[in-house]
């Protein structure tokens, strides 16, 4: 490269490694490139929404008239819902502490939000068999086919953030993260704030826009 | 500069290496060139689709198929190919080779997804041509409506359309991944000095379709999953008999479906800017507009995809229409730099300038075809005839096919270190260009008068038969101009002129290093303070002051 030697001489300040403190400013590599693969997953749940919508349109009653009190905002899901939220904020307890070396507290806090979104993925099987019981199945309808696909790929994308969630503790109780470097878990957890963000859409609309 | 060998042999760190280099290199050199040749090989069995096709109506009368379905395969797997398998990673490919060496970058951003993004292809490939041997391939047309595209009787039976559903869905995950790879190299892996509008317009065009890919592609993956699901869970989104909407269907797709055809094209139009200045030997007018031309293309692109199905009678037409014709005036604008950058310019014709200027010409005809359909009364008639089959080739093959030409042209020498042969090269250039206009031109009468697509079979007396016959004549010839260019690569593989770094003079970076270029890319860089380091450092100028 051009120009003077002094501060391109680290790895840290090479300015095409990309790790957190770019030389040139601004962030990551990596976590630009999660900013834009949220982007893309962003799109792919609005192809969802727009079946949805387009179905609730076309389909008078809805909810038909079988499932019309089958979809309670205040079962199973209330409190699943408020558990997603907390592993929101102790996700972001966790950046936190890495961001000041606090490395106890970054494991802890983790912890917390894996056990917290393995509870969601839990709660929401559960709640699926109910329904399954009451007869809102994948097959009932433009209803229920909306309802699975939109939950189901939702709760696909939980388990990727578990996986993550998962990966990254394991990282971090071997040590691998400080102040410095802990790339994979910003964006882990920014990703984890997208589903958490998509769950507080679907909740609104399916159980009470419906 | 990093220096060429004297000797006649391509670099040591070139691509003459074993098996297991290819297989897993993560060098975006090499993995382009992975997707060139992955993409060719995809050209040729999507041309013998064609080819099907074309045999089969040169005549009226049903010669050689057996059964009308065998015939809806091969134009549905054609037309899903030459998109899926063929233009978009092609691009993807030349994108991948040339733009980190053009801003500078010693790779890109993620270099082992980029691998990832490659292997996904041919895996997704063969689950496609594995429906031919499970009892069909898909045979809905590339569009895959529904109720057509449904499990049930005179729908798609069979597992052919699910692994055609697969198979897209991984095509889609490796573009969307490439596009995140592009737009982070772009962003943060610039040269020092390289500005935005200093990077090199094919840069610019690769950064807008990677938008374009990263926004809608995704829709297409939603789309086929809940086509997936219907097929096979009872689902309820598209089949009208099981409470779905078959217009829903059409309005996801084409969502995707309509800036891909941007995506198909945006790359190679970036490419025809790179070969225009070279050839001749003035810089692209008006850089900036190009830049914004191209921008508005990409955004525009998004508010137009009902212009496909304007006949549903679900659509609000006047805006569809006008966003439509709209759409025309970037695209125009950018016609008016390639010509103002020709104009008193010092040509060379060789064989890259001639397909640039195969593109130019092609390319006009099927962007003025397009404008016709715009008006809805107009695509009221056409809708669904030859018409639209003539419009569609016109831009994307005498378009980004030959945009495609140019490029291989234009930068085999730098990937081997060896010229193409200008007189080989010429010859495919004639037979391609005579063929494509015989092939695809007699479309327009036919359309006009009335022909239908996706018919195996016309009557006798419908006075289609001579147009047919021509049209299948060319197609012929085209794939005869096929043979002078892959003698011609092998040929000069083992015995063409040695390059050198810089064969054409060319202006961006890429010839600022040996050819082919060490793994690291560059030894050291120019100076960059124009959109011409390269020129720059020839003629001792400062540059051109962006």
């Amino acid at each position: 490269m051009t120009s003077d030697s002094q501060a391109l001489t680290t790895t840290e300040h090479s300015p095409v490694a990309g790790f957190a403190h770019d030389a040139s400013g601004g962030i990551s590599n990596p976590i630009l490139g999660m900013l834009l693969f949220i982007t893309s997953e962003v799109m792919f749940f609005a192809g969802l929404f727009a079946a949805y919508f387009a179905s609730r349109a076309a389909v008078a009653p809805w909810p038909p008239t079988e499932f019309e009190h089958t979809l309670e905002a205040f079962g199973p899901v209330f409190p699943a819902t408020i558990m997603l939220v907390i592993s929101s904020v102790t996700c972001q307890i966790g950046v936190n502490a890495i961001r000041r070396d606090d490395r106890a507290g970054f494991i802890r806090a983790i912890g917390i939000t894996l056990v917290l979104g393995i509870m969601f993925l839990l709660i929401q099987v559960f709640d699926y068999g109910l329904l399954y019981s009451e007869g809102l199945t994948v097959a009932a309808g433009p209803y229920g086919t909306t309802y699975y696909t939109l939950t189901g790929f939702h709760g696909a994308h939980v388990f990727g953030g578990v996986i993550m969630l998962g990966v990254v503790l394991y990282r971090g109780m071997a040590g691998q993260f400080s102040s410095r470097h802990h790339d994979a878990v910003e964006a882990t957890s920014i990703y984890w704030h997208f589903v958490d963000v998509v769950w507080i859409g679907l909740y609104t609309t399916l159980y009470w826009l419906r | 500069m990093a220096t060429t060998a004297p000797a006649l042999t391509p670099a040591a760190s070139g691509y003459r290496s074993g098996l297991y280099e290819w297989l897993t290199t993560t060098d975006h050199k090499k993995i382009g060139i992975l997707y060139v040749v992955n993409s060719f090989i995809f050209f040729f069995l999507g041309g013998l689709l064609a080819l099907g096709v074309r045999t089969e109506l040169a005549q009226p009368g049903l010669q050689f198929l057996a059964d009308e379905n065998l015939y809806n395969e091969l134009f549905t797997m054609h037309g899903t190919v030459m998109i899926f398998l063929f233009i978009i990673p092609m691009l993807v490919g030349f994108g991948n080779y040339v733009v980190p060496l053009q801003v500078g970058a010693p790779d890109m951003a993620f270099p082992r997804i980029n691998a990832l993004s490659f292997w996904m292809l041919p895996l997704a490939g063969t689950l496609l041509f594995l429906g031919f041997a499970t009892g069909g391939a898909a045979a809905a047309g590339w569009t895959s409506y529904s109720p057509l595209a449904q499990d049930r009787p005179l729908g798609s039976v069979g597992p052919g359309q699910d692994l055609w559903i697969v198979g897209l869905i991984l095509v889609g995950t490796s573009s969307i991944l490439g596009s995140i790879n592009f737009l982070v190299t772009i962003f943060k892996m610039r040269a020092p000095g390289m500005t935005l509008f200093r990077m090199p317009i094919l840069v610019w065009t690769v950064l807008v379709t990677s938008v374009l890919v990263l926004m809608a592609t995704p829709v297409l993956t939603s789309a086929l999953v809940m086509l997936f699901i219907d097929r096979n869970y009872g689902g309820s989104f598209f089949d009208p008999a099981n409470g779905g909407n078959a217009v829903l269907w059409q309005n996801v797709f084409w969502f995707y479906s309509h800036p891909a055809v941007y995506i198909m094209v945006l790359p190679a139009m970036g490419m025809i800017s790179e070969i225009l200045p070279v050839f001749s030997r003035k810089p692209l007018f008006g850089y900036k507009a190009f830049v914004f031309a191209t921008a508005g293309i990409g955004a525009l692109g998004f508010s137009v995809w009902a212009h496909h199905m304007f006949t549903t009678g679900s659509v609000y037409l006047p805006f569809f229409s006008l966003m439509t014709f709209l759409i025309a005036v970037p695209t125009g604008v950018k016609m008016f730099n390639w010509i103002f950058t020709l104009f008193r310019g010092k040509l060379t014709f060789s064989t890259p300038l001639l397909f640039a200027l195969g593109f130019l010409s092609m390319f006009l005809i099927g962007g003025i075809n397009g404008a016709f359909s715009a008006a809805v009364p107009v695509d009221f008639a056409l809708h669904d005839t030859y018409w639209v089959v003539a419009h569609l080739h016109y831009v994307l093959f005498g378009g980004s096919v030959f945009g495609v030409f140019a490029g291989v042209y234009f930068w085999f020498p730098k990937m081997t270190g060896r010229m193409l042969g200008e007189g080989l090269g010429k010859v495919q250039f004639v037979l391609m260009f005579i063929g494509f206009n015989l092939t695809f031109f007699p479309m327009h009468a036919l359309g006009l008068s009335g022909m239908p697509r996706r018919i195996a079979d016309y009557a006798s007396d419908a006075g289609w038969n001579e147009l047919n016959l021509a049209a299948t004549v060319g197609g012929f010839l085209i794939a005869a101009s096929i043979l002078p260019f892959l003698w011609n690569v092998f040929v000069s593989l083992r015995s063409g002129k040695p390059a050198g770094d810089d064969p054409w003079e060319g202006n961006t970076l890429e010839w600022a290093t040996s050819s082919p270029p060490p793994p690291y890319n560059f030894d050291h860089l120019p100076e960059i303070r124009s959109e011409r380091p390269v020129f720059d450092l020839r003629h001792g100028r400062a540059g051109s002051g962006h």
